[in-house]
């Protein structure tokens, strides 16, 4: 069943590229299907209705692979957050379409490979997949603005594989492997310095790779510049597997010690508060988002430095619920985008009459994003500040707590100026947009109410 | 020994010619070959995990490389092409002091250099790892790969006429 994870995307890659391919109804089909039984299967695997076995297949390839609640997540995710982003990208024709589905195939492939990876090598190579495949979805169209974000992006992320590479050399010398056991190991190993260091360079490199401040540069100009599909799958999954979900991993490699504590504290709350900050000053809709995504990810961050067993379980119920939400907010903001050519917010106003669908959810996303209760976003936010609490990090629960009051005021601005008010006069003719963006949009919202409403469900069905 | 000082001069070699040439192309193509002659180097040194660590970051490289620079160059005028292959030895004239010094260095700090390497390869055969522990990465680089072809097709694809060229 594992190994199905990996190849079922590569099958449907080559099946797609073999059969011809007309306006790319199929291949549309064929990936939505694909991210569907991602999803279900994920689902049924984490309530254990069926297994994980590698059966004959690993006796064949034997891929060492690890299964365990954490990659079943990000399986979900990837399954969830692809379908969101292709069903985002439906309208796309001709050889942009069946170029975005290709590159969407080979993400999710490298995605699912990083969640089932036992290896840290076998990270990094996953790691370069998502990377490769995301640089040119944010030029897919060739524009100049998303060749510029996505230039960007390579640069940094460049310099995040030369640190990881690096650290991947330190680590041949000071562990007995590359395995997720050995390096283990020798981070136990008091006075191995060489793995410490190795550790360190690893961590710089996910910095970069997820886009936390100070490494945080290249995120808003990549998120802004990508055509809108590619903006779902980038803020929703990419980045976070890429940069924060392999930071879960490493952190759970080595043992609690007060520096690590230190970093992991200092760069989340940085982020929480540089991303809050930014965010406030934007006009453009999307570039708030990606400010607003480097202050979510801060916090999952910062749970992660506590060190405890509920730090970790919060950072990862946030992982989820950052990844559903900001999901849902780029599908609002290409709805916006679509219906009316601009995501400036001076140029907009009242579309919540246009709008409605779009209008709502965008405000239980906003709501949950900053915390409030009964919604998603409210418990893992609470077990943030409670862990940050309990651990004995008052000083960073109270920043956290604060923060949340910068996040309801940039997303109030943006629900005031997008939605609320006086409608304006070239806008009168706006529609609402089509099934393709309302159909996620009304599925992710009714995931975070629920999510909300069940939260020890979630919490248990994936993280324990 | 001296099949060794061969490929360590070849690898000097395709090194220099990566970072001269004066075509993108070219120099993405030296730089492969420097990767290859450094695997064989590794291989031959009794590092067959590094070796195909070498392999797999060269395969990922090359795929990066390749897409930027399709997706930043234009084609370049007679008269620039002209002038690049002229200055194209200019941004070197550090480098034989650089050299120099650096091989100074070395002759002079030939300690060793007191890590140990606790980690000793079991396995010297390349095929089997390869094909026995690293048969997980050889599919992610696969992926790579892919994802490079892809990316080449996406940005090349229609350029031409769009360039009315």
């Amino acid at each position: 069943m594992i190994y199905l994870f990996i190849f079922i995307p590569f099958l449907a890659l080559i099946v797609i590229n073999l059969l011809p391919q007309g306006e790319g109804e199929f291949a549309g089909w064929a990936a939505l299907a694909v991210f569907s039984a991602q999803l279900a299967a994920a689902a049924l695997a984490a309530c254990g209705l069926i297994g994980l076995g590698g059966g004959w297949l690993d006796q064949l390839l034997h891929f060492r692979l690890l299964s365990d609640r954490t990659g079943l997540l990000l399986l979900f995710l990837a399954g969830l957050v692809g379908g969101t982003a292709l069903l985002s990208g439906w309208r796309l024709r001709g050889a942009s379409r069946s170029n975005f589905i290709n590159l969407l195939l080979i993400a999710l492939t490298g995605i699912n490979g990083l969640a089932l990876a036992s290896d840290l090598f076998s990270l990094y190579v996953f790691i370069e997949v998502v990377a490769v495949s995301s640089f040119v979805l944010i030029a897919l169209f060739r524009e100049r603005s998303g060749l510029e974000g996505s230039f960007k992006y390579l640069m940094m992320s460049a310099l995040a594989s030369v640190l990881m590479l690096s650290a991947v050399a330190c680590f041949l010398v000071a562990a007995d492997g590359m395995s997720f056991a050995a390096v283990r190991a020798a981070l136990a190993v008091p006075g191995n310095y060489l793995a410490r260091a190795a550790l360190g360079l690893f961590l710089c490199g996910l910095f970069i790779k997820g886009g936390l401040v100070p490494f945080h540069g290249w995120l808003p100009d990549a998120y802004m510049s990508a055509p809108a599909p590619v903006s779902v799958f980038l803020a929703g999954i990419a980045t976070k597997a890429a940069g924060l979900f392999t930071l879960v991993r490493l952190v759970r490699l080595a043992p609690a010690s007060a520096d690590l504590s230190a970093v992991l504290l200092l760069v989340g709350t940085l982020s929480i508060v540089v991303g809050a900050l930014a965010a406030l000053g934007q006009r453009d809709m999307k570039r708030m988002l990606a400010y607003s995504s480097i202050s979510q990810m801060g916090y999952i961050v910062a749970a992660l430095g506590t060190g405890s067993a509920l730090g970790n379980a919060a950072a990862l119920f946030h992982f989820f619920n950052h990844a559903v939400l900001k999901s849902q907010l780029f599908v609002n903001a290409a709805a916006v985008e679509e219906q009316t050519g601009t995501r400036d917010m001076d140029r907009l106003g009242g579309l919540a009459a246009r709008l409605p669908v779009t209008g709502t959810t965008s405000v239980i996303a906003i709501l949950s994003t900053a915390g409030l209760p009964p919604l998603s976003g409210f418990w893992s936010k609470l077990l943030i500040v409670i862990a940050l609490w309990t651990a004995g990090h008052q000083f960073y629960a109270a920043i956290a707590l604060l923060a949340s009051g910068l996040t309801l005021a940039y997303f109030l601005s943006l629900q005031r100026r997008v939605f609320f008010g006086r409608l304006r006069p070239e806008l009168e003719n706006v529609k609402e947009a089509g099934a393709a963006l309302l159909l996620p949009a009304l599925g992710l919202s009714a995931l975070t109410v629920g999510v909300g409403l069940v939260f020890p469900f979630i919490l248990g069905m994936f993280i324990k | 020994m001296i099949t060794m000082a061969i490929l360590l001069v070849a690898m000097a070699l395709a090194a220099l010619w990566t970072v001269t040439a004066n075509l993108y192309l070219r120099a993405t193509i030296a730089l492969a070959l420097t990767s290859v002659i450094l695997t064989v180097i590794m291989f031959r040194l009794g590092a067959p995990t590094a070796a195909v660590f070498e392999l797999s970051v060269c395969a990922g490289l090359i795929s990066v490389i390749f897409i930027s620079v399709i997706s930043l160059t234009h084609r370049l005028t007679l008269q620039e092409f002209l002038s690049r292959r002229q200055n194209r030895f200019a941004r070197f004239r550090y480098l034989p002091p650089l050299l120099i010094a650096a091989a100074l260095a070395m002759y002079f700090a030939r300690q060793p250099l007191g890590v140990s390497l606790p980690w000793r390869e079991t396995v010297t055969d390349a095929r089997s790892v390869m094909w026995d522990l690293r048969r997980f990465d050889l599919f992610g680089q696969v992926m790579v790969l892919l994802a490079g072809v892809f990316g080449v097709v996406t940005l090349f694809r229609g350029a031409k006429n769009r360039d009315g060229r």
